[in-house]
């Protein structure tokens, strides 16, 4: 595996008005060949001038954004142009040429290119296959749904060949059967043409769905990164942890006293742990939240459970786990604060 | 009744109003497109902001375009004369109006540009398209029916003032309306000349109208 995409000590701030906004402070992020890397985080928090950075759509004002080996801050506008043909975007609002047909959308970065109409117009047709969108070739966009026009924005979009897409809150705009649908179209793509995939999302859904590996930010600082397995089984940050449970604060927000997390994977499931703690320490466990969710095709169940006020039995409950190769987490009841609901 | 001549007159003075609108009005985009497109490219908003460029473009066209035309028909009498040999005449009045519909042709194909999603054009940058690409694949095209009503709204303007240059010698139906109408007092030939000028400009009204919806593939 080599590294596609290196972004190191990279600042942005916009100038309004009110002043100076930092957008971003000090990222540093590696992304390997094929990975299908998640960036989340709450709306403001800097995903979208993150993404756009990467293939300089945004200029940052200081720091590197090396991408395939090279420094894109460094090079001249037509070398820029040369690499954006690699680096292929979409969006959640689509971005499609409203007044040219599905066909030409697709065919536009072919005649960008150099490549004649017609021939560029048959290969469009092909891209247009891969995305199954073939008969629509004649429409315009307007007479497409969302999902539709989405995959037009990714047909067009690999007609350049690209070695990198990335996707800024690509399903944002889709209804849930939808947006597993486009989904499921990148995680093709991502195997079948080898395309290294970064999304940018506010949904940990979309995480859970496709990402090998996700970083969150927060206020425009990158505070934890790694493999989504990792994130899911262990978040560190508080930023994280919120982000992870956050179908289950409501709960804690009740009771946040004394709550443990344990997390297993398929294999724990043999034996059945809680029942034999409440035999063996002789008190009733307090469940709290328990769910099972699936992190790219694998079965991953979190429990949080509230241990007795009693400090002895609650330490050998908590050995008991340890023990059982679980390991469990004691939650802070400000990590499951309710989120902010500004994240729309 | 209008006798066979003052038909005759009229009619002729229709073929010049054609003649002076049409060439004014491809002059004046020959002149303007340009203009508009220079002014929304190099707009602190646009594909490559220049604010020397546009804060001299756009001054000149704010000099041009508040100039009453009546006054700048008088001022631009030497210029007239140099292009075209005399300042009277089908000719002469042409120069005055592109000189006047230039900038306000500039304008709207400024505002027209910028009205296209932006975001369209990012797509067109993430995909490696370079300015002259994105001024003419996505930029004309994505605006061309809003374009396309502006040229409509163009020519009715263009009417209106090579009306009034009838006033100072120019040729075409305003100079028939003004010279026999107002100044001779003649309504039977006042009153068939306006309605013509009000037909044209609402059969081009129309035409440009429906072109454009025709064009629009947004729906
Ligand atoms: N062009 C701009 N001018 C000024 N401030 C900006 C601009 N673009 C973004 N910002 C600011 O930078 C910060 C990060 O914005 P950004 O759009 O990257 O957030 P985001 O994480 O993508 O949010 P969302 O989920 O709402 O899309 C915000 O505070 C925003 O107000
Ligand atoms: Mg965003």
């Amino acid at each position: 595996m080599s590294r596609i995409i290196e972004i190191k000590k990279l600042n942005k701030s916009y100038r309004t008005d009110k002043g100076e906004v930092q957008a971003l402070t000090d990222i540093n992020l590696e992304i390997e060949e094929k990975d299908i890397y998640g960036i989340i985080g709450l709306s403001g928090a800097g995903k979208s001038t993150l993404v756009r950075c990467m293939n300089l759509l945004e200029r940052p004002n200081s720091g590197e954004v090396i991408v395939k080996g090279s420094d894109l801050t460094k090079l001249s506008d037509k070398s820029l142009r040369e690499q954006r043909k690699k680096i292929g975007m979409i969006f959640q609002h689509f971005n499609l040429l409203m007044q040219q047909s599905v066909l030409d959308n697709v065919a536009f970065p072919l005649e960008i290119a150099g490549t004649g109409k017609k021939e560029a117009r048959r290969k469009a047709l092909e891209y247009l296959e891969t995305v199954g969108l073939s008969e629509k070739a004649s429409s315009y966009p307007a007479q497409l749904s969302g999902g539709q026009k989405q995959r037009v924005a990714i047909a067009r979009v690999l007609a350049s060949r690209p070695d990198i897409l990335l996707c800024d809150e690509a399903t944002s705009a889709l209804d849930p059967q939808t947006t597993k649908s486009i989904l499921g179209l990148l995680k093709e793509i991502n195997s079948k043409f080898g395309i290294t995939i970064v999304v940018i999302t506010h949904e940990m859904s979309v995480i859970q769905e496709i990402c090998t590996h996700v970083a969150v930010l927060d206020h425009g600082v990158l505070v934890e990164s790694g493999t989504t397995d990792e994130l899911f089984r262990a978040p560190k940050t508080d930023e994280a942890k919120r982000l992870v449970f956050s179908g289950s604060e409501h709960i804690i927000n009740m009771t946040s006293e004394n709550v443990v997390r344990i997390s297993f994977h398929g294999g724990s499931a043999y034996e059945p742990i809680l029942g034999n703690i409440i035999l063996e320490i002789k008190t009733p466990l307090n469940i709290l939240y328990a769910d099972t969710r699936t992190v790219n095709g694998n079965a991953e169940g979190e429990m949080l459970i509230q241990l007795p006020p009693d400090e002895e039995k609650a330490k050998r409950i908590t050995d008991y786990f340890r023990e059982k190769g679980l390991d469990p987490k004691e939650v802070e009841s400000n990590a499951y604060r309710q989120r902010n609901s500004d994240d729309t | 009744m209008l006798t066979g001549k003052e038909i005759l007159m009229i009619l002729e003075g229709l073929r010049d109003t054609l003649i002076i609108v049409g060439l004014s009005t491809v002059f004046g985009y020959i002149l303007g497109l340009p203009l508009g497109i220079v002014l929304a490219v190099t707009d602190k908003e646009g594909i490559k902001p220049n604010r020397i460029v546009y804060k001299t473009l756009d001054l000149i066209t704010n000099v041009l375009r508040s100039f009453p035309f009546i006054i700048l028909l008088v001022v631009l009498i030497p210029l007239t004369r140099a292009i075209v040999g005399k300042s009277y005449g089908t000719g002469a009045t042409i120069v005055p109006l592109v000189v006047a519909a230039a900038p306000f042709i500039g304008r709207m194909v400024e505002s027209s540009l910028k009205e296209v999603d932006k975001g369209v054009i990012e797509a067109a940058q993430s995909l490696g398209a370079d300015n002259l690409t994105i001024i003419f694949r996505v930029l004309i095209t994505e605006a061309r029916t809003s374009l396309l009503v502006g040229a409509t709204i163009a020519f009715g303007t263009i009417l209106g003032y090579s009306a009034m240059a009838g006033a100072v010698g120019g040729g075409g139906l305003g100079s028939i309306a003004i010279r026999y109408g107002y100044n001779r007092f003649q309504p039977q030939i006042l009153w068939p000349s306006v309605i013509i000028l009000i037909l044209l400009v609402q059969l081009f009204q129309i035409l440009g109208t429906r072109i454009s919806r025709k064009l629009d593939r947004r729906k």
